[in-house]
């Protein structure tokens, strides 16, 4: 295993940010950032795996059982509902430009007026 | 810029970041050797220290409760901000929420869709309120209850109409819960300087059964404000994108 699993995390980052550079759909655009942004959870949870570890809860495994890191999993938590309320706002962004400007299309919205 | 100058742009780009992402890998300790020394501290004292056999959940509302504020008031501006762009545009105005056809009435919905909605109301608030209130025990907490008990308001919309909705909702009650969810947990942390104590310091008492709903103090307090703070953003997430839907421009 050794590396492997911060190479995926490397292919999904670059892989969604392909996505963002080259989407002609705002709406496309946000699902790629979402793809970028989910790599930090790979990243997190990869970080604190320790081999053979179980869940960091102690309610029906005898305590100092050994276990993973339970510190990333708490950020990976708190990153995962945050990412859903910030990709809302975003969506609704990409309702307004398409109210106001008519197309979904970054490239046509490029010079943005007031 | 042509696509394709950006697509040359971003490769260059690219093999740069992958370069040093290489490089900074081959300093890292190998998959499944975590080396600490925080998280394996943390596993040692944690519930001993707060009686919550959660430790994720000691973590989110104690240990780094401070940062878990942050989060907390991120996903609140988040939902105030969809309120705020989503608002009606000059010369938009809301429509009673009818079919654009005149002469046809809409398809009323289905009774499958009704009774499945309708049937899985009820256990989806009782397991996330469940969720909310058991932090310290296993793996739930304020964050996944709120997303479940926001799920229900979303399963009400299906099961009838968007009016049906809101009348469950409606964007007064969902806003004051939110100030409410995110107020609690800031008051929480507040009480302990009123003690003098350290910001978000665990005063109440640790109960004695490890993870018994009784036990971990502000952990399970702060965990339920949470579950509102969450719950009431994503109903007034959805209310508001499902509101785009009566908007038409005159």
């Amino acid at each position: 295993m050794g590396i492997f699993p911060f190479l995926v995390v490397a292919w999904v980052v670059v892989a969604g940010l392909y996505g963002v550079v080259t989407s002609r759909d705002l709406i496309h655009q946000i699902v790629c950032l979402i793809v970028v942004q989910s790599s930090t959870y790979v990243l997190l949870l990869g970080v604190g795996y320790v081999t053979g570890g179980a869940a960091p809860y102690f309610f029906d495994i005898p305590l100092h059982t050994k276990a993973v890191d339970p510190v990333v999993q708490a950020l990976a938590l708190t990153d995962v509902v945050v990412e859903a309320a910030v990709t809302a706002l975003l969506l609704s962004f990409a309702i307004q430009a398409q109210k106001r400007f008519g197309t979904l299309d970054p490239t046509e919205l490029a010079p943005f007026k007031g | 810029m042509t696509p394709r100058q950006r697509r040359w742009i971003f490769l260059i780009a690219g093999a740069g970041l992958a370069a040093f992402y290489l490089w900074g890998l081959s300093g890292l300790p190998g998959f499944g050797h975590y080396p600490g020394p925080y998280g394996p501290a943390i596993l040692r004292i944690a519930v001993a220290q707060t009686n919550a056999t959660g430790v994720v959940s000691a973590i989110n509302f104690d240990y780094r409760g401070f940062d878990t504020v942050g989060e907390e008031f991120i996903l609140f501006v988040a939902a105030m901000g969809v309120a705020t762009v989503l608002r009606p545009l000059r010369g938009e105005r809301e429509r009673p929420a009818l079919d654009e056809a005149a002469d046809r009435d809409a398809p009323p919905t289905s009774s499958a869709v009704r009774m499945v909605a309708l049937l899985f109301t009820g256990p989806v608030v009782l397991a996330g309120w469940w969720l909310a209130s058991h932090a310290q025990t296993n793996p739930s907490g304020g964050f996944q209850g709120g997303i479940l008990l926001a799920t229900a308001f979303i399963l009400i919309y299906l099961s009838g109409e968007f009016l049906v909705f809101e009348r469950f909702s409606p964007a007064d009650l969902t806003d004051v819960a939110e100030a409410v969810g995110a107020g609690g947990f800031v008051a929480i942390g507040l009480a302990a300087i009123a003690m003098n104590l350290p910001y978000l310091d665990n005063y109440l008492p640790l109960g004695t059964i490890p993870g018994a709903v009784s036990s971990s103090g502000t952990i399970a307090l702060i965990s339920f404000f949470v579950g509102i703070e969450v719950a009431a953003a994503f109903t007034a997430i959805v209310g508001e994108l499902l509101d785009q839907t009566l908007l038409r421009s005159a």
